[in-house]
């Protein structure tokens, strides 16, 4: 593994350069896939950084990223290697006379091959960052393609043979657990839960993501966030969220974070009409006229 | 390392954690490659090869903390218990009003954020009121408790809220922020209580047994019938990706051939492109099945906590799917589907559910019998060939009427009938229980004790492509 880290630390220091907060245990996580060459699959709520930290991971070793965006109904096709009909063809067409032997070698070889995530991932030159996003929308018979891959990093095209990676890729799986992933995809895996932030570290991002943001209202807003966490409602604010609040109180020239700033801006920061409802009666804000359904 | 390693191992597949022996050598192996200077590297290690569900945290936590936790400040008194308070107390005055000296050190201490001050305390505070003793037969729990008592956790936690608000501008949600500062900080007084008794248990008693007489339940073996509030809290979490996959499962045709079928129009179309031959068939998008969903929830008082978490799913599933209908019933049966849809909050909805909804008839005993005439003769129309009919209940019928011709009715006129029930399988058709006389009639029968059993029958969960002939009774 051509990553020059030879502890968590230096990978908290690259990744921070990347413009990523690592906290302890994601950095031991990453460092010890870099040294047993295993995938991460990152789980945890939407919006806490798991696609972030593989796009940090590909800045922070100059390396190309390979994204393999998951959706129910992905296929091998899709997913692996296809072959290009149309050029095989129209190579059939133009050369009418020919012996078929010929040919069938012919029409089954690399110029004839469409790379797709998987294959890229494992025959490019240079290793790469190899981003599976969303492992949790395929259904559990397409998660098996998946694993010859993590497995042993190679691809088996049936006309061609055996596709060995010459350089192993970092792989990062996400997931935001909607469904079990299978056993068989687990054990290949070093499993990286990545929560909710905790305060400080919300603080953290928020002072890196927002550098305009007065003092007094960084504290204030990661402390609201991780408090209406706790409230049973469907979708709790993510990372992206408290970040996006923050935006939002600067560009409004709000100059104290009070209950009224936060009843009037708390559309932001959730996205249901009952969840603002259910979080406005937990804090005992008002909301205004402007907030309220119609 | 390697043999504390396999004692661990050992543990975490007594509480339940499936850890494969794949994962056992890769922990061993990531061990080689982490500085054991800090706990958190070796817990941060051990929780990526041996943990593969982030649900198992908690309990794979607590096993951790026995086995390579921090070793404790004090010991455990060896014989008789002796009133004279341990030298070196690190908190001013001692005797009688040493609760409070000890309250004003522990505020310090929180305050500045000093761990080994607060460390000290604790263990000072366990000196003088848990009162352990080697081998006497009582829980961590209790030690916690008769220490907790002194320190008077209340007090401290009001005193740390008067404290911490001492800001000029209050308004709720900053009360609120401080509120949960303070109790942050009373926890820390609890983690730190807990490490210290733990540590002294262990010396005493050895890692296996300490850690077998902390175990907890895996949230997916908790009895959903009996569940604590705590527990509750953890299983509603984890009820909700179960849900949605049940949805899906429901709306799921079968798989094999269901692409559709071949657009003639289109293929022609584009095989234009390659000079007439038809190189890629085109299909018509498959048809979107639109399984309707017809839920039967027994809500009455002994199936109160079961009834939640079906209600739950049921608030769930409405979500992914369009058509849901859910009726709740105890000895009488109303549709309840307005107080669970898309726009309302759950907890909400169940509060309105049992204020307004006709439910109860007569003495508030389940009557399956008459619920499901009621269902039949009121909303038989919500049957159709095309629903699938959900029952959860333990069919205790209190010796009544069960119904049957009726429920076999609703049964005959639905694709599929399936019923969960949340009692163990052993005291079926024990007293008032009529499970066999339905059972019959239904499709599938569950036991669904557990998340796990709830997960198994979500796993199952596929509609039959065709109505199966059924033998009438």
């Amino acid at each position: 593994m051509p990553t020059n880290w030879n502890s968590p630390a230096d990978v908290r220091a690259a990744l921070g350069d990347a413009g990523y907060l690592a906290d302890d245990r994601i950095a031991q996580v990453v460092f010890l896939a870099t040294r047993l060459d295993k995938p991460i699959l990152a789980e945890g709520p939407a919006g806490v950084g798991k696609t972030a930290l593989a796009l940090a991971l590909a800045e922070a070793t100059g390396r190309r990223l390979v994204r393999l965006q998951c959706y129910e109904g992905l296929d091998e096709a899709k997913a692996l290697y296809e072959w290009d009909y149309h050029k095989q063809l129209l190579r059939l067409q133009s050369d009418e006379g020919a012996q078929w032997d010929d040919l069938e070698g012919d029409i089954f070889s690399e110029p004839f091959l469409l790379e797709r995530p998987l294959l890229t991932a494992i025959r490019s030159e240079e290793s790469v960052v190899l981003l599976i996003d969303e492992a949790d929308r395929v259904e559990v018979e397409t998660e098996a393609l998946l694993l010859e891959v993590l497995d042993a990093y190679q691809v088996t095209i049936p006309e061609l043979g055996t596709v060995e990676a010459t350089t192993r890729p970092i792989v990062v799986l996400t997931s935001n657990n909607t469904r079990e992933l299978s056993e068989a995809l687990k054990r290949r895996c070093l499993y990286l839960y990545v929560p909710y932030p905790t305060i400080e570290r919300e603080r953290a991002i928020l002072e890196m993501r927002v550098p305009d943001l007065p003092e007094q209202f960084v504290d204030r807003i990661a402390r609201t966030v991780a408090s209406i966490r706790k409230i049973p409602i469907r979708k709790a604010p993510s990372v992206s969220e408290s970040i996006d609040w923050a935006l939002t109180l600067l560009a409004l020239g709000i100059e104290e974070l009070d209950d009224a700033a936060t009843a009037s801006t708390l559309n932001v920061l959730l996205k249901y009409q009952t969840d603002i409802e259910r979080t406005a009666k937990e804090l005992s804000l008002e909301l205004d006229a402007e907030t309220q359904p119609e | 390392m390697i043999s504390a390693l396999t004692e661990f191992i050992d543990e975490l597949r007594a509480v339940g954690i499936p850890v494969s022996m794949v994962e056992a050598i890769d922990a061993a192996e990531a061990i080689e490659f982490t500085e054991l200077g800090t706990r958190e590297n070796l817990r941060a290690t051990l929780g990526a090869t041996l943990i593969k569900n982030s649900r198992h945290f908690d309990a794979f936590d607590r096993a951790f903390d026995v086995y390579f936790g921090l070793e404790p400040i004090g010991e455990m008194e060896e014989g008789s218990q002796s009133d004279t308070p341990s030298q070196g107390d690190v908190w001013a005055g001692g005797g009688p009003g040493g609760g409070d000296a000890l309250l004003d050190s522990l505020m310090d201490a929180l305050l500045a954020g000093d761990g080994d001050q607060l460390a000290r305390l604790v263990s000072n505070a366990v000196d003088r009121y848990a009162g352990m003793q080697s081998g006497r037969p009582v829980g961590g729990r209790y030690y916690a408790y008769r220490v907790l008592r002194r320190i008077d956790a209340d007090q401290l936690l009001e005193r740390l809220i008067a404290t911490l608000g001492s800001s000029t501008r209050v308004d709720s949600i900053e009360e609120r922020i401080q509120r949960e500062r303070a109790e942050a900080l009373v926890q820390q007084v609890r983690d730190q209580l807990e490490q210290e008794i733990t540590g002294r248990m262990i010396a005493d008693r050895g890692r296996r047994q300490v850690a077998a007489n902390r175990r907890l339940p895996l949230v997916e073996d908790i009895d959903l019938m009996h569940a604590t509030r705590l527990e509750i809290a953890e299983l509603e979490r984890a009820i909700r990706p179960l849900a949605r996959k049940l949805a899906t499962r429901l709306g799921q045709r079968r798989r094999r051939g269901s692409k559709g079928r071949l657009d003639v129009r289109r293929t022609i179309r584009r095989s234009l492109g390659h000079g007439g031959v038809m190189l890629e068939p085109q299909f018509k998008p498959p048809r979107k099945s639109k399984p309707e969903i017809v839920i039967l929830c027994d809500v009455s008082g002994s199936m109160a906590t079961f009834a939640r978490f079906t209600m739950q799913l049921t608030y769930a599933i409405s979500a992914e799917l369009a058509k849901v209908r859910v009726f709740a019933f105890i000895d009488g049966l109303d549709e309840v589907t307005g107080y669970f849809s898309t726009n309302t909050d759950f907890s909400d909805g169940l509060v309105a559910m049992s204020r307004e909804a006709d439910i109860v008839r007569r003495d508030g005993h389940s009557d399956y019998g008459r619920s499901f005439t009621e269902m039949w003769e009121r909303y038989s129309d919500a049957v159709t060939s095309r629903s699938t009919v959900i029952i959860t209940g333990d069919a205790r019928n209190n010796y009544r009427d069960p119904g049957l011709e009726a429920f076999e009715r609703i049964v005959d006129r639905s694709r599929a009938t399936m019923w969960l029930n949340p009692e163990s399988q052993r005291f079926w058709d024990t007293g008032d229980s009529v499970m066999s006389g339905y059972s019959i009639a239904c499709d599938s029968v569950d036991q669904a004790r557990t998340l796990r059993q709830l997960e198994a029958f979500v796993e199952r969960a596929t509609l039959p492509t065709a109505r199966r002939p059924r033998v009438g009774v």
